[in-house]
């Protein structure tokens, strides 16, 4: 069994938390489990981890949390503010509640799961992570996404996928509407087992019927002299 | 950058302690708009007739008993005033008109910053903790305030740039965000005979909304035309004397949170403004989506 280690912010900074993450608790070894204790919607809390352990917030947080995180596991048990796990590298950050804008924003690598709605620009320009959101996203979810998966369970925002690269995206409920180059898809067989098995990662072995694929048209990729411009 | 905060009590016993509730908000939001600050306090309306006027006076050391004084002999209304340092609350049967031609015929060092049965108006230069202490905000009392830290990216740190705006009667509002057609709204409602005071953009979305109420539109109404005609970036949140109204514009890209219970709807930039707030665990929380108007009454 990990040591259960108890940090409280209302005792102490999140300078202070963070470089005791950073710096004390790689140097002991060992796995460990830590508590953080009163949020209370502060910002930076658990950004740039790079070790192995089990973290989980107790609370409601507020802006970048468990930013360009590699392989703790992060879970907040409130919501989040603005861009939770922004270039998160590998692991995984899960949220309880909501999370606000920008969740997952520039991700190369891990998981991150909303269980409630995430808001707009969710996933913008991920480059490789993984997403799935429970609930809905708001507008311009996965703007210039470039590589990884969007698993979207409920609605999705206008705009969505906007000048899309490789990323892709599936949405369960309404899309209202799609940004430019961004298409709708006929789901193969290899979609269905991608989103069964990161559906069954984030902890929801549902069934993937009903999921629509959306992906580039590609058409953004070169510069046509004769488009007219106008996207 | 900005910050923004919001709070209506739903029952009387929190109506005392207003002050104590928005104090520490505006402060937290202060990390958001350290140069400037300002908050607009709704009270039940005074005695008949009477209506209140918020001015603000460069100087410190202003005589404001004099300045009574002159009022009362000129324009022939009994009056009656509250100063702190260089902020009083005139209290009197005199119109706005009445009020606004007497000022504009003397030359003081005096800023109007609001006018009507209800609304008081601060504001100040500093960072908002300060301006908080100097004049006893949290000895506020009152159904609803807004309140507003500013980081100046427009125009001119000042008091008459610091927000809340006014325009009309018991009606303010705060922005966060910046907007990119405020001259082109200015030129149009300046040949409708509206007169500015600043070069502030967040003025120009007061005085077009005070405008449209006083054609006739509800707030709500004047907001979705405001929909069409406001350009840029905006979270705004408004007061009357019995509402706060709260909308984010289509991009949605400046912050808002409401966690609203039976005893009070608050309203901040970032949840961590509200943290302290006490049952805000048990509170419905959420953030404002796109374009709707959300609108709760005192």
């Amino acid at each position: 069994m990990d040591r259960l280690i108890s940090l409280d912010l209302a005792k102490m900074s999140v300078r202070e938390l963070n470089q005791l993450l950073h710096h004390d608790l790689p140097a002991q070894g060992a796995g460990a489990r830590i508590d953080i204790l009163n949020p209370n919607g502060m910002h930076n809390i658990a950004v740039g981890l790079d070790v192995p352990v089990e973290v989980d917030i107790r609370g409601h947080a507020g802006y970048f949390i468990a930013g360009m995180n590699k392989q703790a596991r992060v879970t907040v048990h409130g919501n989040v503010g603005w861009s939770v796990a922004e270039n998160i590298m590998s692991g995984s950050v899960r949220v309880k509640g909501c999370a606000s804008e920008c969740a997952a924003a520039s991700g190369r690598g891990g998981l991150v799961v909303i269980e409630q709605d995430a808001s707009s620009r969710c996933g913008i320009s991920m480059k490789g992570c993984d997403i799935v959101v429970r609930g809905s996203v708001g507008h311009m979810s996965a703007f210039m996404a470039q590589a990884g998966t969007l698993i979207v369970c409920g609605d999705a925002g206008a705009g969505l996928g906007d000048s899309l690269y490789e990323a892709v995206i599936y949405v369960r409920g309404t899309i209202h509407g799609l940004g430019a180059d961004a298409r709708e898809e006929p789901m193969a067989m290899e979609d269905h087992a991608r989103v069964a098995g990161l559906l069954a990662r984030a902890g929801y072995p549902d069934d993937t019927a009903g999921f629509k694929r959306v992906a580039s048209a590609r058409s953004l990729y070169h510069w046509h002299a004769d488009a007219g411009q106008e996207y | 950058m900005c910050g923004i905060v919001g709070f209506l009590a739903r029952q009387e016993p929190l109506r005392k302690s207003l002050g104590e509730f928005i104090v520490p908000m505006l402060t937290c939001m202060g990390e958001r708009g350290p140069d400037s600050a300002g908050l607009a306090v709704f009270s039940g309306p005074p005695a008949d007739g009477l209506r209140r006027y918020s001015f603000y006076a460069r100087d410190r050391e202003f005589d404001w008993l004099t300045f009574v004084a002159e009022f009362t002999a000129d324009t022939d209304a009994n009056a009656e005033i509250e100063a702190v340092e260089s902020h009083a609350i005139l209290t009197s049967v005199a119109d706005p008109a009445t009020v606004h031609t007497w000022l504009s015929g003397r030359d003081l060092p005096v800023h109007l910053l609001s006018a009507g049965r209800t609304i008081d108006v601060y504001k100040d230069e500093g960072h908002p903790r300060d301006i908080a202490r100097r004049y006893s905000f949290t000895a506020l009392v009152g159904t609803h305030a807004v309140g507003h830290t500013r980081m100046a990216t427009e125009s001119a740190v000042s008091p008459a740039h610091a927000h809340p705006f006014t325009a009309g009667e018991d009606f303010c509002l705060v922005h966060n965000g910046s907007l990119s057609n405020p001259y082109s709204i200015r030129r149009r409602l300046e040949k409708k005979g509206v007169r500015f005071e600043t070069d502030n953009d967040t003025e120009a979305a007061c005085r077009f909304l005070e405008w449209r109420m006083r054609e006739g539109d509800s707030l709500e109404q004047a907001l979705e035309l405001g929909f069409e005609e406001l350009d840029g970036f905006y979270t705004l949140l408004m007061a009357t004397s019995d509402k706060l109204v709260l909308v984010r514009d289509a991009f949605a890209c400046k912050p808002a949170v409401v966690a609203e219970t039976d005893q009070y709807v608050a309203i901040s930039s970032e949840y961590r403004a509200l943290a302290h707030l006490p049952g805000v665990k048990d509170a419905r929380i959420f953030e404002p989506v796109p374009e709707q108007i959300y609108s709760w009454t005192a």
